[in-house]
């Protein structure tokens, strides 16, 4: 059947800090120029999740007023910690000078984003929330020409239902694609441009965070603390944070390098584990947990950022990886590559011509690429180990200044698992409810919802394999990879798919050792809906 | 015929509800809000039956904070053809609500009025029947199917231990039931229409109605956590529990 077409000079995939700092620049260079966003999360915000750290370097560029608007910078960073942890013990460390937050603000992303977006709307942008693009658009050149939304309303036998509403066609001249990372367009765009010839393979890691509200006693706004070391041996990538936010609310978290080997090790584990360390229990004594969130993030910095354009578009943001690792940071690079792309973008409707191919160009001349140039070879010494990675980014930042004459390269995450027989099983403590909570609760805490009568978004290219493969040789990593419960072996043994329990993070996207599970977008306005992540 | 139908701005019903940490509401900050539910199938059924040539146009109302416009853009884009927010920041109760609504009605001189059942935020079940007091007009509630036929309208009425069908001289007030009908998606296209269509602001002076608070909230409790169970060996020790521990039996 045909379906419904809407014309735009603009589309952009995702309302999140990098879609729509791009939407508002389009207009603030070209007001007359039609923008529309499409987000599949069911409000602006519904879908992010971030630490976060905010370094306002984009943002003052983009809306240089931001305060007088009222922009939800609220908290100022103040005190840096950094400690190494052993199980009873934290080590205070020097803290490296990327981590240095003087001049940065504690905030919620979502917040910001519900922000940016109020700033965008008032500019002309078109945002449509709970909308998701399913599917690029292709014109007779294989030029593309826009996306279209996924059909709502299908039931899980595929059929229409009662509801059922047929998806639109969004066309533009310039498509955006702003999807975080690891987006399912994206990935199409990957191989059909073959944009990933010449960088290295994207890395991951997955992050989680819970924001609680704690003992005004116990509470220091802008206090910020990072760890390492326990619970993860010093094979795996990872530590923690925890920032003080206004109105008594810290935000807890803890992030896993997705290319862990060990298929025993449960990432959401990990973090649970981790509260109970004498640094955080304390703090998180009495307090009540208010919300609970997961969402991979990518890692490969400078060597790992593919071609951003194609005929008809361009990627921004953390679904082409801008993510400054040692900074722990990627709103702010996010933000500034839409910011460039919008300007390539209007130079390229200006010359009538269909690829963007100034924005490379300015990315490379911006501070954006200096920043993730500098610090590209920190992530890849991890592969090390702990201790000679942080001897050799000490080395890197220190001595070299980002500028050693070599650049390491990555391997793809899903190659990373050791088979099970080869690997040591994990005993992780079980979670008493008050400081440490199951996967189940803590979904429950995400708000998170599927129209349940839907086809599952979680696709399997070959159903024999979770069994064949990933049972047999790797113990169903999924069971313990994917932060909300949604993958279980059940009797049979079969791969039992909750796919209404996901919330939108990925990591089965990439790190199933085979490649087998392919993460599609649901039908619009599903998923989790946090409240000040 | 005009139909009224009011809407309501919620906080979303897949949100888990959070009690202010000092006992004087609920979280409303930068939390979900979407259309109470059973007032999206009160929208709905007004478009259905305007589809089905039974009515001429259909006037959405929502009394609350200038954010309620959202709300009333959802109904415009399923199918509303004009809106009117009486705006205000305090909370509005039912009794409120219900003038205000009636007062709407005279105004727009409509021949029906389709609300929800109750608002899932205070679950009060009050406004659509202090309504039809007001107006002094018959009332349907619960209403699991509506018929519109020689100027009456036939309810089928969900109640206890089955349906009752009612028939009622219009103009007639109708509330939903969650059966009445699945209420649709807006579609794209709608939804940029909806931008377009006409909605009113107007204030609870504009109709004369004193809105201010008959009843004084003194504090707001989350429900008390429930304690784990426990598992008995069998029904003799079951009992012995209910007896003694529990003193139930």
């Amino acid at each position: 059947m045909t379906r419904e077409q809407m014309a735009f000079d603009c589309v952009v995939v995702g309302a999140g800090p990098s879609g729509l700092a791009a939407a508002i620049r389009l207009k603030q260079l070209k007001p007359d120029l039609s923008v529309c966003i499409l987000e599949k999360g069911s409000e602006v915000g519904a879908h992010i999740l971030s630490g976060a750290v905010f370094e306002p370097r984009a943002l003052n560029e983009l809306v240089p007023d931001w305060k007088a608007r009222g922009a939800p910078l609220i908290t100022e960073a103040k005190d840096d910690h950094f400690y190494f942890l052993t199980k009873v013990k934290a080590y205070p460390l020097p803290t490296p000078p990327p981590m240095h937050n003087h001049g940065n603000y504690i905030i919620s992303l979502g917040n910001l984003c519900r922000w940016l977006a109020i700033q965008a709307e008032a500019l002309g942008v078109e945002i449509f929330t709970g909308f998701a693009a399913a599917e690029v658009l292709y014109d007779g050149d294989g030029q593309v020409k826009g996306v279209a939304t996924g059909d709502m309303g299908i039931g899980k036998d595929g059929k229409p239902t009662e509801t059922y509403a047929p998806g639109v066609e969004l066309v533009a001249h310039q498509t955006i694609i702003a999807e975080g990372c690891r987006g399912s367009l994206t990935r199409m765009l990957f191989e059909r441009f073959n944009l990933r010839a010449e960088c290295d393979p994207q890395t991951y890691g997955i992050g989680f965070k819970e924001l609680w509200e704690v003992d005004p006693a116990k509470h220091r706004p802008g206090k910020i603390v990072h760890t390492i070391g326990w619970p993860l041996d010093t094979a795996t990538y990872g530590g923690s944070f925890c920032y003080h936010l206004e109105d008594h609310q810290v935000i807890v978290g803890f992030v896993v390098g997705l290319d862990y080997a060990n298929p025993f090790l449960s990432p959401f584990e990990e973090f649970q584990r981790f509260k109970t360390h004498p640094l955080i229990r304390p703090l998180l004594e009495g307090a009540r947990r208010v919300s609970y969130g997961a969402r991979a993030i990518s890692a490969g910095g400078a060597q790992s950022v593919p071609k951003l354009t194609f005929p008809g578009g361009v990627l921004v943001g953390d679904t082409a990886g801008f993510l400054n690792v040692p900074k722990l940071k990627g709103s702010h690079t996010a933000m500034k590559s839409g910011m460039l792309a919008a300007e390539a973008v209007v130079e390229a409707l200006d010359a009538g011509v269909p690829e963007a191919t100034s924005y490379p160009d300015r990315l490379k001349q911006s501070w954006l690429w200096r920043e993730l140039y500098h610090v590209r070879n920190i992530k890849p010494s991890f592969k090390w180990g702990l201790w000679p990675a942080l001897a050799y980014a000490a080395f890197d930042s220190y001595v070299l200044r980002g500028r050693a004459p070599w650049t390491m390269h990555h391997r793809p995450d899903h190659i990373q698992l050791k088979p099970a027989a080869a690997s040591r099983p994990i005993a992780y403590p079980k979670p008493d409810g008050k400081l440490t909570f199951d996967r189940l609760s803590s979904v429950f805490v995400s708000n998170t919802n599927h129209e349940e009568n839907q086809p599952s978004h979680l696709k399997l290219k070959d159903p024999t394999i979770p069994i064949a493969i990933n049972l047999k040789l790797y113990d169903a990593p999924e069971q313990r990879y994917c932060p909300a419960g949604v993958y279980e072996i059940v009797a049979g043994p079969t791969l039992g798919i909750n796919a209404q329990n996901c919330i939108h993070c990925k990591s089965c996207d990439i790190k199933d050792p085979t490649q087998n599970i392919i993460w599609a977008v649901p039908e619009g306005g599903g998923g989790p809906n946090y409240p000040n992540m | 015929m005009k139909v009224l139908v009011a809407v309501k701005r919620v906080i979303d019903y897949n949100v888990r509800v959070r009690v202010r940490a000092d006992g004087s509401g609920v979280e409303t900050a930068n939390v979900k809000f979407s259309m109470n539910p059973f007032d999206e199938i009160a929208v709905e059924e007004a478009v259905r039956l305007k589809e089905a040539g039974a009515t001429a146009e259909i006037i959405v109302v929502s009394i609350g904070p200038a954010q309620a416009q959202e709300t009333l853009r959802s109904a415009l884009a399923m199918g509303a053809d004009r809106a009117i927010l009486i705006q205000t920041e305090d909370a509005v109760e039912p009794l409120a609500v219900a003038k205000l609504l009636t007062a709407v009605a005279r105004r727009e001189g409509v021949e029906l009025a389709i609300i929800g059942k109750q608002a899932i935020d205070d679950d009060a079940n009050q406004t659509g029947q202090m309504l039809a007091a007001l107006l002094d007009w018959p009332q349907g509630t619960f209403a699991s199917k509506l018929v519109l036929e020689d100027g009456r309208a036939v309810v089928t009425r969900e109640i206890d231990g089955g349906l009752e069908t009612v028939s009622l001289a219009l103009p007639a007030v109708i509330t939903t039931d969650l059966r009445l009908n699945a209420p649709r998606y807006a579609s794209l296209p709608n939804i940029m229409k909806a931008k377009k269509k006409p909605l009113d602001i107007l204030t609870p002076a504009d109709f004369g109605v004193d809105v201010s608070p008959r009843l004084v909230t003194l504090k707001v409790e989350a429900p008390r956590q429930r304690k784990a169970g426990v598992k008995v060996a069998d029904a003799a020790q079951l009992f012995d529990k209910l007896k003694h521990e529990a003193k139930v039996i």
